[in-house]
């Protein structure tokens, strides 16, 4: 089930974007503040109404899908921990069956027990740390079966540890065949964790590839206006400045 | 069937027979003289109302904090009461409130004009914020066209008769009025209900409720035209009663699990019974008038907000 960007124009964020994305990999898209991350994300997640261009999903117009059939194949968790009532996470991550009409316990239990969190299903939200807030959130757009998820910033605010344990989650996801789209700021994680790295810069792509091509310190010098090295060797980089 | 509903069905079928024995006269169903006639035709309409009315406020209540994501949000801010408040002065000030149909029809106009004008600002895209502050600009509005209709009355007798009206009250109403709300009220708790699913969806914001499927803009004309029913028959039979809905779903929160949709229902029926026991309270007050039941409710609203902030004030400072 490919997702496809074709010429998206949203003023003042997104200046013509085209990619097409395939699912059981990756893709981390990068880029300085305000380069259109988080607007390309929410325009695939089918959120956004865009000046020009069509986001499809298998070939079908995400615009003129209905809401519903969009939802139950798209799962989009955006970089805030939003949580408005202090219910119960089994409450919370049942929210994630709610474009398929049901609150199944099937999923929702496999949900809970892949993010380790079953044991705090009838805790309150407002009573959780913010590892565990973040799992829950992971784990209700898990619930509902999604063939994409589409995350943004979801390592923010966690620490090294949460944020090793959500990534080897997205790749379990991956595995077993779902599309996973990362916003990250965090160069080293899209190094080190993505298939494929999308640079934005000004609304448009300026690199689309495999991480060490997209992420070259050329690159970031480009993009990002800082001179850099990567240190260390494949799938444990980091990033210092040179 | 969750557990609050129960609770508050339980309370309400205990409280209305009492309520219908409550008054200056208590009465005895086997001594008074006449006591079938003031139950069937005094007693029983004013109460049914009572419950009717404070169902509309309660639901409207429930659906408000819910939709706005915010337990201090109340249905009264959001300017459909005081557009039904508005147009049921309009009335009064022009004599018209002599039928007994023009008033209320003049209420529901103002509530149906508020909730275009809210429609016509917001309903397009759907948006919470741009909703709230619109609904502010029309209370305002409506209240201070409310207030010119009282500096500009024709006569003190206008004028106290729309005063008195403001402060709402149930007294001497009769099965027309009952006739009047009931239905209205009641597809309008439906038209809430059927919000409940998105509201809940909103608990983790508004991105995310719509990337569950949720469409912003139904969402805020089921709301607008369910709160526009529930709170614009309630004023316009009973007049302003304030604090109702801001009081009651506060009170049957803690019995559920904190979704959003399971606090409809119960908010309805603990709405009816707060209304109905403070209606029979006000009867039962040995005053040389009736204390007016907007009056009584806003008595035991305003400290009960006090202390809602006094106890949220950590979260909040």
């Amino acid at each position: 089930m490919k997702l496809e960007a074709k010429g998206l124009v949203l003023e003042g964020r997104l200046a013509g974007i085209d990619c097409s994305l395939e699912p059981g990999a990756v893709t981390a898209i990068c880029g300085p503040n305000g380069a259109g991350k988080s607007s390309l994300l929410e325009a695939l997640a089918g959120l956004l109404s865009l000046d020009g261009g069509t986001v499809e999903l298998d070939g079908q117009n995400l615009a003129t899908l209905p809401p519903r059939e969009r939802a139950k194949r798209l799962g989009y968790l955006p970089q805030e921990h939003e949580i408005a009532w202090d219910v119960s996470v089994r409450r919370l991550v049942e929210l994630g069956r709610m474009p398929h009409g049901d609150r199944l316990a099937g999923p929702v239990d496999a949900a809970l027990d892949a993010l380790d969190i079953t044991a705090l299903a009838d805790r309150r939200a407002q009573s959780l740390s913010g590892g565990e807030t973040a799992r829950v959130l992971l784990a209700r757009v898990l619930a509902g079966e999604p063939r994409w998820i589409l995350a943004d910033e979801p390592l923010a605010a966690l620490d090294i540890a949460h944020q090793l344990e959500l990534l080897r989650h997205l790749r379990a996801e991956v595995d077993r065949g779902t599309g996973v789209v990362l916003v990250l700021h965090d160069l080293a994680h899209a190094m080190n964790h993505a298939d494929r790295v999308i640079v934005l810069h000004e609304g448009r792509i300026a690199a689309d590839g495999p991480p060490q091509q997209a992420l070259s310190p050329e690159r970031i010098a480009q993009c990002w206006r800082v001179a850099v090295k990567w240190i260390g060797e494949d799938g444990a980089r980091a990033l210092v400045a040179a | 069937m969750n557990r609050a509903v129960l609770v508050f069905a339980g309370l309400l079928a205990l409280a209305l027979p009492l309520s219908l024995l409550a008054g200056r006269v208590w009465i005895d169903p086997a001594s008074t003289p006449n006591a079938w006639l003031i139950l069937g035709e005094l007693r029983l309409p004013r109460a049914v109302l009572a419950i009717v009315v404070g169902a509309g406020l309660g639901a409207a209540g429930a659906a408000m904090q819910g939709y706005l994501r915010n337990p201090l949000a109340d249905p009264g801010l959001f300017g459909i009461a005081p557009g039904a408040a508005l147009g049921a002065v309009t009335a009064l000030f022009f004599g018209y409130a002599a039928s007994a149909w023009l008033l209320p029809a003049f209420a529901l106009v103002g509530a149906g004009g508020a909730m275009a004008l809210l429609a016509l600002i917001a309903g397009r895209t759907g948006g919470i914020a741009l909703f709230t502050l619109a609904g502010l600009m029309v209370a305002s509005l409506a209240g201070a066209l409310t207030a010119l209709a009282i500096s500009m009355a024709p006569n003190a007798f206008a004028m106290s008769e729309i005063v008195l009206w403001l402060n709402g009250a149930l007294t001497d109403r009769s099965w027309r009025e009952v006739w009047i709300a009931a239905p209205l009220v009641t597809l309008g708790v439906a038209l809430l209900w059927r919000a409940s699913a998105s509201l809940d969806a909103l608990t983790l914001g508004e991105p995310v409720a719509r990337s569950l499927g949720v469409e912003p803009a139904r969402l805020l004309w089921l709301l607008i035209l369910g709160i526009a029913l529930t709170v614009g028959a309630g004023v316009a039979v009973a007049g302003i009663i304030g604090f109702v809905g801001l009081i009651v779903p506060h009170l049957v929160r803690p019995l559920t699990d904190r979704r959003p949709s399971q606090l409809i229902l119960p908010s309805a029926l603990a709405g009816a019974l707060l209304v109905l026991v403070a209606d029979s309270v006000v009867r039962v007050l040995p005053l040389v008038t009736e204390l007016r039941l907007g009056i009584a409710l806003s008595l035991l609203g305003a400290p009960f907000f006090l202390w809602l902030l006094l106890r949220m004030r950590r979260g909040l400072a």
